[in-house]
């Protein structure tokens, strides 16, 4: 292991003797590493951001319904386990959370205009984590409990409608037997949306009294849970599907919506390539610093063979060299990746391009989301990939001829 | 017992349409010990003989014995092994790797021989006050004169005392004082150490000072004669 | 002028290697540009054309508020004549006449809500693909048949086949209550959800009828032959149009704002990334430039001793740039070229891209179009940093002294 100590030091030591070539190669390698990660950060924190509002809206890392309710999202496709069983079994099993809905299509009148909307009764304590309307941000007031008697519906919904907090909409949809159900609600509260169209197209109410409505006693159309990583699933899908029969689907969040899934995979796969065009841009020049380097100590690697060293150790000499500048670039620009993250740390506000965002499902505030795993991934696929590209020079250098390389002019 | 033994050694190098042949059926013994000098003029066959006996260069045909082994049929990696522990190099420039010390030049060929940090370091330190260096342990190659450059060479070369020392030219890019102080030099460690030197050179002040005198011209050897030093 | 060219093109190959690898970089990112500008904004321009020509048109006419507030009340008065009158000024078919209003679909077994459509079926083909993705059936006849054509998962979720008869419930013009039963004669299939499960169409004068539009209506579309023609033809239409009304033109911009802004939002980010790449190749020629200059300094010394102006240096080590930076941008240009060909004839998919691209429009193969300036734009911002990185060497022999730089090894 001597070796590499001298091997370090040789390395490191020729590193800096044309420090102006060093220095702008590091600057190379500072700004390809900075833009690679600030640039990853920020895609993350939009596909994120997707995949989160997707989830909310669906809500759910996983999902039960009856098998025939996503072709045919209805009143007549109800979860056969009644409600009470579900709540009895799904209560004590430890999810970090858990609800049952009624979700059925429905018209929404107001004394102007009519709308096609989705109803969702729902328990509102058991949503407040998991749905994506901010309890804390509604005008008015949302539903305090499954059996609340109001409506909650959106801001631009009730623009749409000309209708506001207190005054009355009619609500109406299918009972199982296909009679119309309809019902008059007070609009207690509007909520805002963070994906506006979400605004247009849900309304609240609460799970009893829709349940009421509907004739549905005892009955909802979907069931939802949820655990602590949208990215790790699998567990809360094995548990859920143990408390259940054979007589609903069971699906993760992925299966559901297709898009989020594809996106997050897509995304990974982008940053990948990301990653390896700057380091493919970064490559010319290093093997250019390399050749140049060699090119200029041909006499000097020419003495030291004729000294007794293997090629070996030239070529060490060279990958090191490599190494030691990549590494030391990387670190730096890793360093000024995080501090250009953090000042942003709050969320940027992209609300100028809002209505371009809704149709990506974006909300309109751009959190970057630095991960450790990202960052690794980009310094490991540097070091590698700069390892590769050294040893083009370096093999060269390795295999001098004593001879020539010391009578080299 | 024989350092060097060289039978019948020829090489022909091809530089465009000629072909010249640096060493021409050349045969010569060197015993321990021995202090020689091969001159010729530039392109004499000097050089390819020095680096034939270093193990830098293979010969065309004929043998070359290091300490009665057989070495010009060694594969690189002997070479490179026989040129790490037996033969100490002196070439006429560029000598130091540039970026190490004074004491790391000659603590370099000890590292990679393995020898421990605290014995190296020691041994640094004596052969560079041997030679007439000590302050300057610490200096880089730039900052130093080109006879204090060679010197560093010098106790490099015979620091991990090898066998041999093969020095090409040294005293080309020196003055005449310097070039003097440098044989000096060499005869004082040929005489204290007993390790073989084998100069090439074609400087009648640096002949002068050989015990034995060779002389080549064309490839051959045509003299070869002992001499009192002066 | 022939000898200082000579020169320059003779420096360059004294280290070919050098050369070629920083030319390399330039190629690398050149083909990158071409081909990823392509796509971008071939994509971006198939993004439009798409969307707008699948329903809303490059321009529409409509009553002043109607835009925002999308109330029944708020028409376009004698409708039809309007569209015959446009057509026969612009000497174009493609102007149709819709009217719009929510009404409540319901079959035997379901309803729905929906946007329905009352449309003028020998026009309404010219404005909007939908009439040609007429899977099931036919697209509408006569212009007072009680006839309707549905979206294939509105069909699923009404439970309704061809033939069939589905009832429709409204509210009038004026406030009344509006009904009609229609028979099913086709099913379309157009790929984006939210259509297939909301829109319906129904002949324009059944509309008028069903809803005492009393000969009103609310939108005339408007398709340009080109969509960089709308804004001259806004204009047009503008002047054609009745006063009295103070009905407005909006162009698919306005109708469609998160067209633009998604687009935008998407080059901001793809031009963030194109700029780091550019930067990096300029890096790579400042230090290639710089080493070419540094290592000639003894030569520069004696040439500046003979005579020569520092100013005359650096015109050289600018012109040697130059010639390295259109050799860049010719190669990488033509590859580009030929790799954006390719697979312009052959496409281009993603693992992933399906599902994305279904969401925004897009077929799943996409085919990049060469246009001059998706060509030129990248190599030529390539080349301009190019020349601007040789800058600094080229300035730096100013400080040249002839003796010192003759005394440089």
């Amino acid at each position: 292991m001597h070796m590499t100590a001298i091997l370090a030091r040789l390395a490191w030591r020729n590193l800096w003797r044309n420090h102006r070539r060093t220095v702008i190669m590091l600057a190379a390698v500072i700004l390809g590493t900075w833009a690679m990660i600030f640039m990853t950060a920020l895609m993350r924190g939009m596909v994120t951001d997707v995949v989160r509002e997707g989830i909310a809206a669906l809500p759910g890392h996983v999902q039960v319904h009856h098998p025939d309710y996503r072709d045919d999202p209805s009143v007549a496709n109800l979860i056969p386990i009644s409600d009470t069983e579900i709540t009895t079994k799904f209560s004590d099993a430890g999810f970090t959370g858990w609800a049952s809905r009624v979700r059925v299509p429905a018209v929404v009148t107001s004394e102007y205009d009519s709308r096609g909307v989705t109803l969702l009764g729902i328990d509102p304590e058991r949503e407040r984590d998991m749905t994506f309307v901010d309890y804390d941000d509604v005008e008015g007031r949302f539903l305090e409990s499954a059996s609340d008697k109001g409506i909650v519906i959106g801001r631009k919904l009730a623009k749409t409608l000309n209708t506001q907090v207190g005054k009355r909409i009619v609500l109406m949809s299918q009972d199982p037997d296909n009679e119309i159900a309809d019902r008059g609600f007070r609009v207690v509260g509007l909520f805002g949306a963070n994906v506006t169209a979400f605004e247009e197209a849900f309304v609240f109410a609460g799970k009893t009294t829709t349940q009421d409505m509907l004739r549905i006693d005892d009955q909802v159309s979907e069931l939802v849970a949820i655990g602590d990583d949208y990215r790790n699933v699998e567990e809360v899908y094995q548990q859920v599907s143990a408390l259940v029969d054979g007589s609903v689907t069971v699906q993760r969040w992925f299966e559901i919506d297709t898009y989020l899934g594809s996106m997050l995979k897509v995304m990974d796969g982008f940053l990948l390539v990301w990653i390896i065009v700057i380091f493919l841009a970064l490559s010319f020049g290093l093997v250019n610093t390399l050749v140049m380097a060699v090119f200029e100590r041909v006499r000097e690697i020419g003495l030291m063979l004729a000294l007794g060293m293997r090629p070996m150790f030239i070529l060490g000499q060279i990958v090191i060299e490599s190494l030691m500048l990549l590494a030391l670039g990387l670190v730096i620009g890793t360093i000024l990746a995080w501090a250009a993250v953090q000042p942003i740390k709050d969320g940027i506000d992209i609300s100028i391009v809002g209505e371009g965002l809704d149709m990506w499902g974006m909300s309109n505030v751009l959190y970057p989301e630095l991960l450790l795993s990202d960052v690794i991934l980009a310094n490991t696929v540097v070091l590698v990939l700069g390892f590769l590209a050294s040893l083009s020079p370096a093999w060269r250098a390795a295999h001098y001829e004593p001879v020539e390389a010391i009578t080299k002019v | 017992m024989t350092a060097v033994r060289c039978v019948d050694l020829c090489k022909t190098y091809h530089q465009g349409d000629e072909d010249i042949k640096a060493l021409d059926h050349v045969s010569i013994e060197i015993d321990e010990g021995g202090f020689v000098c091969l001159s010729a003029p530039s392109g004499g066959g000097k050089t390819t003989l020095l680096n034939a006996i270093g193990g830098l260069d293979k010969p065309d045909s004929g043998e070359v014995y290091i300490a009665g082994s057989r070495i010009d049929n060694l594969g690189k990696g002997d070479l490179a092994e026989l040129r790490l522990r037996q033969i100490g190099f002196v070439f006429q420039a560029f000598n130091l790797i540039p970026v190490l010390t004074a004491r790391e030049n000659v603590e370099f060929v000890m590292q990679v021989q393995g020898v421990t940090a605290a014995e190296r370091g020691r041994l640094a330190l004596e052969i560079l006050e041997e030679v007439g260096l000590d302050g300057l342990e610490d200096r880089l190659p730039a900052d130093m004169s080109g006879g204090q450059q060679q010197r560093v060479a010098v106790a490099r070369a015979i620091v991990s005392r090898p066998a041999l020392v093969l020095a090409d030219e040294p005293t080309a890019n020196l003055d005449s004082k310097t070039s003097d102080g440098l044989m000096e030099l060499f005869r004082e460690l040929n005489e204290r150490h007993k390790t073989t030197f084998v100069i090439a050179t074609h400087d009648k002040r640096v002949m002068s000072y050989a015990k034995r005198l060779v002389r080549m011209l064309d490839g051959r050897i045509v003299d070869d004669i002992e001499q009192h030093a002066a | 002028m022939g000898l200082v060219f000579r020169l320059a093109w003779r420096n360059l190959w004294r280290h070919p290697k050098r050369t070629w690898l920083t030319t390399g970089a330039m190629v690398f990112s050149n083909v990158l540009l071409v081909f990823m500008i392509s796509l971008q904004f071939g994509m971006y321009d198939l993004m439009v054309d798409n969307t707008l020509q699948s329903f809303t048109g490059h321009m529409q006419v409509q009553a002043p508020g109607y835009k925002d507030d999308q109330k029944i009340r708020q028409t376009v008065a004698d409708i039809e004549p309007l569209a015959e009158l446009l057509r026969a000024n612009l000497g174009s078919d493609e102007v149709a006449a819709r009217g719009t209003a929510f009404a409540l679909a319901s079959s035997e077994d379901r309803s729905y809500g929906i946007a329905l459509f009352g449309v003028e079926p020998d026009y309404e083909p010219n404005v909007s693909t939908i009439p040609d993705l007429v899977g099931e059936g036919r697209y509408l006849g006569a212009s007072d048949a009680a006839e309707i054509v549905i979206g294939a998962a509105l069909a699923r979720n009404l439970r309704i086949g061809l033939g069939e008869e589905l009832t429709l419930l409204g509210s009038g013009r004026d406030g009344s209550f509006a009904a009609a039963v229609v028979d099913v004669v086709g099913i379309f299939s157009s790929g984006l959800a939210e259509v297939d499960r909301s829109i319906a169409e129904i002949p324009l004068a059944f509309f008028q009828d069903m809803f005492y539009m009393d000969g009103a209506g609310h939108q005339v579309v408007i398709n340009a032959p080109v969509i960089d023609d709308v804004p001259a033809l806004q204009s047009q239409v503008g002047t054609l149009l009745p006063a009295g009304q103070n009905l407005v033109v909006h162009d698919w911009d306005a109708l469609q704002p998160g067209l633009k802004q998604a687009i935008r939002a998407d080059m901001s980010s793809a031009f963030f990334m194109y700029g780091v790449l550019v930067i990096l190749v300029a890096f790579s020629v400042l230090n290639t430039q710089l080493m070419s200059v540094l290592e000639r300094t003894h030569e520069f010394g004696i040439v500046m001793a003979l005579g020569l102006t520092p100013g005359r240096l650096g015109r050289l080590v600018l012109l040697e740039t130059t010639i390295m930076g259109l050799l860049g941008l010719a190669v990488g240009a033509l590859l580009g070229a030929l790799l954006t060909l390719y697979l312009g004839v052959n496409g281009f998919a993603y693992p992933g891209m399906e599902e994305l691209a279904a969401k925004f429009n897009l077929p799943a193969r996409f085919f990049p179009q060469l246009s001059v300036l998706t060509l030129m734009a990248g190599p030529v911002v390539v080349f301009l940093f190019t020349i601007l990185s040789a800058l600094y060497p080229a300035l730096r022999l100013h400080r040249l002294h002839p003796v010192e730089a003759m005394r440089a090894v």
